[in-house]
């Protein structure tokens, strides 16, 4: 039968800020040596106390306002309960009935489909738990990560498919990187998510029973477990079976869900207000001073590279995915004002063609890029104004890439200025012609396409400097001689 | 007159007049308790060396120039409190061998003002217990009489002042835990407002509850002490912001309490309440009307909800911060095989029978289902006894009354019977739900034990508090009497 899949998504990301959540150790865990990052408060030593980050508060009020949701200002920190050698206090301090955000939304962009609304249900502030090593039949444990401020963003149960799961990581990722707030790393576990997953009834449209899956650490992993688990539990129900409400967890290795644990519900976690915390009731004016100071999101942007620069959806989503090419594409255009011939569309070809081809080959990052956005626009007009023909910007490009060196003065040493001269470029088509009798016979006896071959020759014989257009034009004027 | 049996502004003034050394003092306390310290098993632990050293130091200090308030002054501190490098153990088993490596905002406080740290006192385990029965160690004497107990859970440090074997001890009160021992041995206990005293590195009991708050011979010492440990603290998000006052100058401005009101709480005076008890608390009532002060009847009348309340909101509590007790990072571990068997085998050894009793009750009243009729309820009930006190003080400017029923209780008598030994709290509780300030001080002896006169003043009133005793304890001469044991 075909169940339509009914999935809500819970991310937990990382803040990127200096300290801890509640005391003053470096919040900077991933990498460093084992328990060096602690202190009597995330140690949960006797007596120890936690006080507020109000960075921690900042970075989740903007998340808050970039997926459109109302800022709470009343607010209240809650414990929630339970055992786990990871978790120092025994409760980790986080938020429950008075979040900082709640109602939301944020528009995503499958694959294969239109866009979308993802409503956001909540985003409250929490602390990280340590980690555990497993060693042989002991367990370590590192408590650097422990009180670490975390962001949970809870989703309605909004999406439908592994590909809109996969739209939405990506877009709050992206989100996350645009406002500074986190690195959104994945495989670091920056950013880790949770499905809530549960497949409808064709015939009487009933929700079936929810099973959660964890353990989900890269993007391909949120698509290829969602994916999974709604074939396992559409042959679950084929078979007449019924769905268990359970964590599942996702086995990377061998591609399928296990199951972790059979869940208690979340009433078993003794939520309670947080007495050593007095609520955060946060003054409407730094709200709106936040809402000022937000950068220029994707989606203004992408409507802005739409209407202002005429590029296509796909052009400008491509070019705002990260805010960096973003930032870099906006600086090129800055600089091609002077000149109007260098338009965002070239622009935009140029980097989402050859900068993007050479930071792949060469794993680079635009952050590290030699090439100054002047320098670009510059190449466009040298091939605006028949300098260079594409084949040699491109090979000027590359050297650009390498060495961040000007493109005129590339362009002077490796002698690749265009011949454009009709003159010197007749000479060279006479001679190809007579290189060539075979094909030039060809020709002649209709074979239309092997000018093609001729022009390449001419081409090769200028070693890619003659102005293509124009040598066909000299070798058909020969050849019909 | 013996060193040891100063009071701190006593002792200050012949320190600052160079008449004794902080040594002297020091080896004066020492000794006592060397000669008593058998019979009254006060202190969990003694670092005689460590005091002498402080003792040098603050003698030094003074040869320097220095004059800090309490530079030189020997003190206990209840083992509840962290202090850096001294092993801590809230009279726990579970903590037994734990050496913190920081110091409670109000131990760095001592040792700015110069205090010299005598030993850590006893209490019930995790301060839950009235009557010092409770440590997992031994159980404190009360020097009125040692088969009696001293109250609790603040009974060391309420013991070793009426002992002479510390000039002053710190304490905490979750529910009446300094100002119940202060009542039972004749001392002086103060109950800060919540708040008032950073609660950093107070091993909690019930968060929105506990304060730390001086156990002193005389009322003018609760001041001075009161003094050095308030203020807001960046390190405990619950303090307030408010400046210090020079509680010692605003406590003797005036010399009768003319124009002050007092209010009697009808609910007070209930069945339970010893009826010599009563007698003495009534004559103490006279004596403030003799000194000028305007008696009027009040109604607290939500009272009777304070018990119910106090032990859904504590153990609540309880419940969360005594989680942290797992023997994973420090205190007791036993070798339970596997991850949950180490944490329960752990927990069972290293918490007692009461604490226990306690994490299960707040587990309960958290638990789904339950939250609701229970611990939601509580705080409700709890805005109104708030709400009692602040219509009391719009009335009047401190309310007296008992701070315990009964005087001290033999020994065992209540053990076996938890509920009796909740009720101990019954006039003292409702303070901590409602974060007003209030102490204790002696204002009689009924068969030879003492009885404690509860004042009780609105958030933040201290000095009004201090003020009506220091008139009270300048009239009378309680505060004065010393124990005939040991």
């Amino acid at each position: 039968m075909e169940y339509k899949p009914v999935i809500g998504m819970e991310v937990h990301v990382e803040l990127n800020t200096a300290s801890k959540m509640f005391c003053g150790c470096s919040a900077e865990a991933f990498g460093a040596a084992p328990n060096t990052h602690t202190c009597p408060v995330c140690l949960a030593m006797p007596g120890a106390l936690p006080v507020i980050n109000r960075q921690a508060v900042e970075n989740t009020i903007k998340l808050g306002l970039a997926l459109n949701c109302t800022i709470q200002p009343h607010n209240v920190f809650a414990r929630k309960n339970y055992f786990y050698p990871d978790l120092p206090k025994g409760y980790q301090i986080s938020q429950y009935e008075l979040p900082l955000c709640l109602s939301g939304y944020v528009e995503v962009e499958p694959e294969g489909s239109g866009s979308k609304r993802i409503r956001i249900h909540r985003v409250h502030l929490e602390e990280d738990t340590g980690k555990l090593m497993h060693v042989g039949s002991h367990s370590l444990v590192d408590l650097n990560r422990a009180g670490v401020p975390l962001m949970e963003i809870v989703t309605e149960a909004d999406i439908h498919s592994a590909a809109e799961a996969f739209a939405y990581v990506s877009k709050l990722r992206q989100l996350v990187r645009y406002l500074g707030i986190s690195s959104g790393d994945m495989e670091k576990g920056a950013m880790r998510c949770e499905v809530n997953l549960s497949l409808t009834d064709p015939q009487t449209g009933k929700w079936g029973t929810k099973v959660e899956v964890k353990n989900l650490n890269s993007f391909r992993a949120v698509r290829n477990a969602i994916a999974y688990e709604i074939e396992r539990q559409a042959k679950v129900l084929d078979g007449g079976g019924k769905i268990q409400q359970v964590t599942m967890g996702w086995d990377e290795g061998r591609g399928i869900t296990v199951l972790q644990r059979v869940k208690e519900g979340d009433t078993g976690y003794r939520y309670f207000p947080e007495p050593d915390l007095p609520p955060l009731n946060l003054e409407m004016a730094w709200i709106e001073e936040l809402k000022t100071k937000l950068p220029e999101l994707p989606d203004t942007k992408v409507a802005r590279y739409m209407s202002a620069y005429e590029l296509t959806p796909k052009e400008a989503a491509i070019l705002t995915e990260d805010q960096l090419v973003a930032d870099y594409f906006d600086s090129v255009v800055k600089a091609a004002q002077p000149y109007p011939a260098v338009t965002p569309k070239l622009i935009s070809n140029w980097l989402t063609g050859e900068l993007f081809r050479l930071l792949g080959e060469s794993n680079g990052e635009i952050s590290q890029l030699k090439i100054k956005p002047v320098q670009v626009v510059a190449l466009i007009e040298l091939v605006n104004n028949k300098t260079l023909n594409q084949p040699a910007a491109k090979q000027v490009f590359g050297v650009m890439f390498e060495t961040g060196r000007a493109p005129q003065e590339i362009v002077e040493e490796l002698g690749l200025q265009q011949i454009s001269n009709s003159s010197d470029l007749a000479d060279i088509a006479r001679q190809v012609i007579l290189d060539n009798p075979q094909p030039v016979e060809q020709f002649k006896k209709g074979k239309e396409t092997i000018i093609k071959f001729l022009v390449g020759q001419l081409m090769k014989a200028t070693r890619g400097k003659a102005h293509p257009q124009l040598a066909e034009q000299l070798l058909r004027e020969q050849l019909q001689k | 007159m013996e060193l040891y049996s100063l009071t701190i502004h006593e002792a200050q003034a012949k320190l600052r007049q160079g008449e004794i050394s902080s040594v002297e003092l020091t080896e004066s306390v020492l000794a006592r308790i060397g000669a008593i310290e058998d019979k009254v098993r006060a202190y969990i632990s003694l670092q005689p060396d460590l005091a002498l050293q402080m003792a040098r130091s603050a003698d030094e200090r003074r040869a320097n120039g220095e004059d800090k308030p309490l530079l030189g002054i020997p003190i206990g501190i209840k083992d509840a409190i962290i202090t850096q490098g001294v092993t801590t153990t809230a009279g726990s088993k579970m903590l037994e061998n734990f050496v913190p490596p920081f110091d409670a905002t109000a131990v760095t406080k001592l040792r700015q003002a110069g205090a010299v740290f005598i030993g850590k006192t006893n209490t019930d385990e995790f301060t839950m217990g009235s009557s010092t029965e409770h440590s997992a160690f031994h159980p404190t004497s009360n020097p009125w009489d040692l088969r009696c107990v001293p109250g609790g859970s603040s009974g060391g440090s309420a013991a070793a002042v009426a002992a002479d074997e510390a000039l002053a001890t710190l304490g905490t009160d979750t529910g009446g835990s300094i100002r119940q021992p202060a009542s039972f041995c004749g001392v002086v206990g103060l109950k800060p407002t919540y708040g008032r005293v950073s609660r950093y590195g107070l091993i909690a009991h019930g968060s929105s509850l506990d304060q730390i708050g001086p156990l002193t011979k005389d009322v003018e010492d609760a001041a001075i002490l009161l003094g050095q440990l308030a203020g807001q603290d960046p390190r405990d998000a619950t303090t307030l912001p408010a400046p210090v006052p020079n509680y010692v100058a605003e406590m003797k401005e005036g010399t009768d309490l003319k124009g002050v009101k007092v209010g009697v709480p009808q609910e007070y005076f209930i069945e339970g309440l010893d009826a010599n008890v009563e007698k003495a608390i009534r004559a103490a009532i006279n004596q403030l009307a003799d000194l000028g002060a305007e008696i009027v009847e009040i109604s607290l009348p939500h009272t009777r909800y304070g018990i119910p309340v106090y032990y859904l909101v504590a153990t609540a509590e309880v419940s969360a911060n005594l989680s942290r007790y797992d023997g994973v990072r420090y205190g007791l571990r036993a070798d339970g095989g596997d991850m949950w068997n180490t944490f329960r085998q752990s927990r069972e050894a290293g918490l007692g029978a009461e604490v226990k009793r306690r994490i299960m009750l707040g587990t309960y009243a958290l638990s789904a289902g339950y939250y609701d009729a229970y611990y939601l309820k509580a705080q409700q009930v709890r805005a109104l006894l708030r709400q009692d006190f602040e219509q009391a003080f719009e009335q009047v400017q401190v309310i007296v009354c008992p701070t315990t029923p009964t005087v001290a209780f033999e020994m065992g008598s209540k053990m076996n019977d938890p509920l009796k030994m909740y009720l101990e709290d019954i006039f003292t509780v409702t303070l901590n739900l409602a974060g007003v300030c209030g102490l204790s001080l002696p204002c009689g002896l009924v068969n030879g034990m003492p009885v404690g006169l509860q004042i009780v003043g609105p958030a933040l009133g201290e000095s009004a508090i201090l003020q009506v005793a220091y008139q009270y304890e300048q009239s009378t001469a309680w505060h004065a009497q010393k124990p005939p044991h040991p």
